[in-house]
């Protein structure tokens, strides 16, 4: 279990479930679900024209991804955010179809595409994966004040001079980092999975943000490998433990979180006044 | 007339099975659309899409119709999200994001299971990016009898629905129940994302749900006006999709077909960035001075 290719897919694994559980965590507090639902679909569009035409599917996930994050970031400012973000995700997904159906591509590299292949990342591919890792982590380090004080208490931010749209591009774009380093592992459709379930749950845990964050990276490493070592029990898809599990994360922190409702209520207030 | 309508067009059966299926598809997904998009439901919308993916994927993997999981799968996604809680804005987007992903979840191991079971060449794709042109005429009928249940259902709680969503006060106080009117609508998504499957597949059918009715609120005055708007654009839509699709097969010397769903979303995607350009044109000629 711990040995060979499988040594590959927990250090893949471990990475990418940190990442997305501290993006992910943004993502819930700024209400952003549907943009980070559909910025890995625009690399999954890129990874298949890279397929196509022949050149290195990190470039072409990379350049899809931040095109979408850029798009959906200035689009929406014009018109109703919602229904620009489902059209550019629809056309990223149409754009991917198109190219897919001009490559010979086999059904398996679809599948790996959408709903990962976290068994066969090879160790060439855990380099750039923690470099983008490390740029990602940076990148909310120094963001942490301004991304937390635009999402908890926008009017304050106004006052301080702060543009909430700066900081909306400029999150969106860590996303699509987050994005590139983590659709060769886990595919385009699930990564959204594992930036939802363990942040929602640890938002509902605490409402202190950097406990919060902690436990949000805490629960998402906790997800990935135990749905590493089930995919190796059992021999099913890896996505489908991490669907699963982060499902059920949310709902146990839901349940621990309805019932000693008064601790939780002190604790906000200490922390909001 | 030979350029723009490949030889054998209008007499071949698949492109007037695949032009009814998605005119009918069409005008289901834009009414519903119309309310989904006055909701600022699109979220939710796009999620019942990836709950039917995993729908259509396990009936693919158990060798049942097609049509059967995507409708069953959205009707459950439906459910879930209601029952989580959809009705309260704060949490909407988290509720809808678990089920979406969980629903992700089941499409990786139905997929993976179908594909081991070796019953299925070309059902991902199929299941996920659809193929009007490989429907089976004896669909028709069922998409029919459903897409005319849904049409029913909107043009009953039509009236409630659109006062209880742009004013809940006026609703409650008028004695109509927002929250059953908002879990008959959750039904009717259900059904028109099902219906949508078949045509454009399970990941793309969030275009014909939101782009025409977004692109026809933008021009129409009234409600009735952008319901209207919103049929007409869906139906052309397909129709130029399909017609697109099968001119596509002698673009190249390869003679490798676009897929209808590919031009279905440029030509949706490309009607609500143009009903952009007068407001453009506006604010050149009167701004910027």
């Amino acid at each position: 279990m711990f040995s060979g290719f499988m040594l590959n897919a927990w250090e893949s694994g471990t990475l990418v479930a940190i990442v997305a559980g501290i993006v992910g965590f943004f993502v819930v507090l700024r209400g952003s679900a549907f943009p980070a639902h559909a910025i890995p679909n625009g690399a999954f569009a890129g990874a298949a024209g890279a397929n196509l035409i022949g050149i290195n599917p990190l470039l072409g996930l990379g350049l899809f991804s931040l095109l979408a994050a850029l798009g959906i970031g200035s689009w929406g400012r014009r018109g109703r955010p919602d229904v620009v973000t489902a059209l550019a995700l629809v056309l990223m997904l149409a754009l991917g179809a198109a190219f897919l159906s001009q490559s010979s591509a086999y059904e398996p590299e679809i599948y790996a595409l959408l709903f990962g292949e976290i068994l066969g990342v090879s160790s060439s591919q855990l380099v750039p994966l923690m470099a983008l890792g490390v740029i990602c982590a940076i990148a909310i380090a120094v963001l942490y004040r301004p991304l937390l004080v635009t999402s908890l208490i926008p009017d304050v931010a106004a006052a301080h001079g702060m543009s909430t749209t700066t900081i909306d591009t400029a999150f969106l774009i860590i996303v699509a980092m987050a994005t590139t380093m983590t659709v060769p592992v886990v595919g385009a459709l699930l990564i959204f999975t594992l930036m939802m379930g363990p942040p929602a749950a640890a938002r509902s845990l605490s409402s202190r943000p950097s406990l919060a964050l902690g436990l949000s990276v805490v629960i998402a490493v906790g997800v990935m490998w135990a749905s590493i070592a089930s995919a190796f029990q059992w021999n099913w898809p890896v996505g489908f433990f991490v669907g699963t599990y982060s499902a059920i994360a949310y709902a146990i922190a839901r349940l621990i979180s309805l019932r000693p409702r008064t601790r939780t209520r002190t604790l906000y207030r200490a922390h909001t006044h | 007339m030979k350029f723009l309508f490949a030889p054998g067009f209008t007499s071949s059966g698949p492109v007037h099975v695949a032009l009814a299926l998605g005119a009918m598809v069409a005008i289901v997904s834009a009414l519903v659309g119309v309310f989904t998009v006055v909701r600022s439901q699109s979220f939710a919308g796009h999620a019942l899409t990836d709950v039917a993916t995993a729908g259509g994927a396990g009936a693919g993997y158990l060798g049942v119709n097609a049509l059967a999981g995507f409708v069953v799968g959205s009707l459950t996604g439906g459910v879930a999200m209601e029952t989580i809680g959809v009705h309260r804005v704060r949490s909407r987007d988290v509720a809808t994001g678990i089920v979406l992903g969980a629903a992700t979840g089941c499409s990786a191991l139905f997929f993976y299971l179908a594909a081991n079971a070796g019953s299925s060449t070309g059902s991902t794709q199929r299941i996920l990016f659809g193929s009007l042109f490989e429907v089976a005429p004896d669909t028709l009928p069922i998409v029919g009898l459903l897409s005319v249940v849904t049409v029913a259902a909107l043009a009953l709680i039509g009236r409630a629905l659109l006062l209880s969503s742009v004013s809940p006060e006026m609703a409650t106080v008028g004695g109509i129940s927002t929250r059953s009117v908002g879990v008959i609508f959750m039904l009717t998504l259900a059904v028109s994302v099902g219906l949508s499957s078949v045509a454009i597949g399970a990941i793309l059918s969030t275009a014909l749900l939101i782009g025409p009715a977004a692109s026809a609120l933008r021009m129409a005055r009234t409600i009735r006006g952008a319901m209207l708007l919103a049929c007409v654009l869906g139906v052309v839509a397909t129709s130029l999709g399909v017609l697109l699709a099968y001119d596509s097969y002698n673009w190249s010397s390869r003679h490798t077909p676009l897929p209808v769903s590919f031009f279905v979303v440029v030509v949706v995607v490309v009607t609500y960035a143009l009903t952009y350009v007068p407001v453009l044109r506006r604010r050149a000629t009167t701004g910027r001075s």
